[in-house]
């Protein structure tokens, strides 16, 4: 009775021994903008899915749902072990508002995130940006996927667009690519550090 | 292009946990590390998800690993695990304090790894 559990895990997926500590990323972005590939490149293990009951604000979400004000909302993961002892996680998660209560939970402790935007679709990454602004502290740097018919605006403009801080980075990405990928949360890491309240040490 | 998936929800999981909504310790968040407490054994009343959680948790998994392998919601395994950690047969692995956030060591730490992957 006991196998199930077995067969879900295949073997090698734990952690290492080593590993005795956990950092986490949020990967936010709205629908469709490349969240899961991106967690997909990076990830050392397949990237799973966990899915939560959250009550939301706004109507018409599901308009098939006779119940319009719970939703089911899917996050996925990946991890990287970074150093033998620390697992960096990276959590993908739809920013908008409406799903504030989901990942004002996941947001708690986290050392920032990668915005992921569209440019075919900037506007769609305004309400992430306003709601990660107004509501954290975390640390962002925006990562411009590409797509092959996305416009090719230099990045300044796209900073310009979206209203960005001038030391808030932003930089391109094909989030198909690992190695793109891991620049990406390098470049998050990087600007991370600048922030005060990550500069005390607490090994 | 909508890949997140909005659907109806059983309501099973909230019956696994007598209808309690928040872990009796507000220290475990997704990336949270747990581990088996290998010489404390689950008893024989325990439930078969409980008896699954333990098992899986024979080596290290974040709460959020836990969750998805069980096609649990994270929320609902928190309380399972914390319950599970209460009665000694789970321990927290992270040795970092809860709402501690990472210092710059352990950033630089991140960076040297990213860097060499
Ligand atoms: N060309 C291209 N396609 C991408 C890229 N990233 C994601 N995609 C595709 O865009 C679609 C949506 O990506 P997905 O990761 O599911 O987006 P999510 O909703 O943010 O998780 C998928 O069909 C991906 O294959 C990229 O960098 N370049
Ligand atoms: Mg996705």
């Amino acid at each position: 009775m006991d196998s199930a559990s077995s067969d879900r895990t295949a073997s090698g997926q734990h952690l290492a021994p080593t590993v005795a500590r956990s950092v986490k990323v949020l990967v936010v972005g709205a629908f469709g903008v490349g969240k899961t590939t991106l967690i997909g490149s990076v990830s050392e293990i397949e990237p799973l899915r966990t899915e939560e009951r959250i009550t939301t604000a706004s109507v018409g979400i599901d308009p098939g749902q006779p119940n319009k004000d719970t939703t089911t909302v899917a996050m996925d993961f990946g991890r990287i072990t970074v150093t033998e002892d620390i697992a960096l996680y990276l959590f993908g998660t739809p920013g908008q508002r409406r799903f504030w209560d989901l990942w004002s939970g996941l947001a708690d402790g986290a050392v920032g995130a990668p915005v992921m935007v569209d440019t075919r679709h900037l506007e769609d990454s305004f309400e992430v940006l306003d709601q990660l602004e107004l509501r954290t502290k975390i640390p962002f740097a925006v990562v411009v996927n590409q797509f092959p018919d996305s416009p090719a605006y230099p990045l300044e403009r796209v900073r310009a667009a979206l209203d960005l801080l001038p030391e808030t980075p932003i930089v391109e990405c094909d989030a198909r690519d690992r190695q793109s990928a891991v620049l990406t949360l390098i470049t998050l890491v990087e600007h991370a550090m600048t922030f005060p309240v990550f500069q005390k040490v607490n090994a | 292009m909508d890949t997140e998936e909005y659907r109806d929800h059983p309501v099973r999981s909230y019956v696994l946990t007598s209808g309690r909504a928040h872990p009796s310790r507000n220290t475990l968040r997704p990336e949270t590390l747990v581990r088996a407490v290998e010489s404390r054994p689950l008893l024989s009343t325990a439930s078969r998800m409980e008896r699954e959680l333990v098992q899986l948790c024979r080596g290290t998994l974040a709460l959020a690993e836990v969750a998805a392998y069980l096609q649990l919601p994270v929320s609902l395994v928190a309380v399972m695990v914390s319950d599970l950690i209460d009665a000694g047969h789970l321990a927290i692995r992270s040795n970092h304090q809860a709402h501690v956030l990472p210092g710059k060591d352990i950033l630089e730490k991140i960076l040297d790894g990213l860097r060499k992957l």
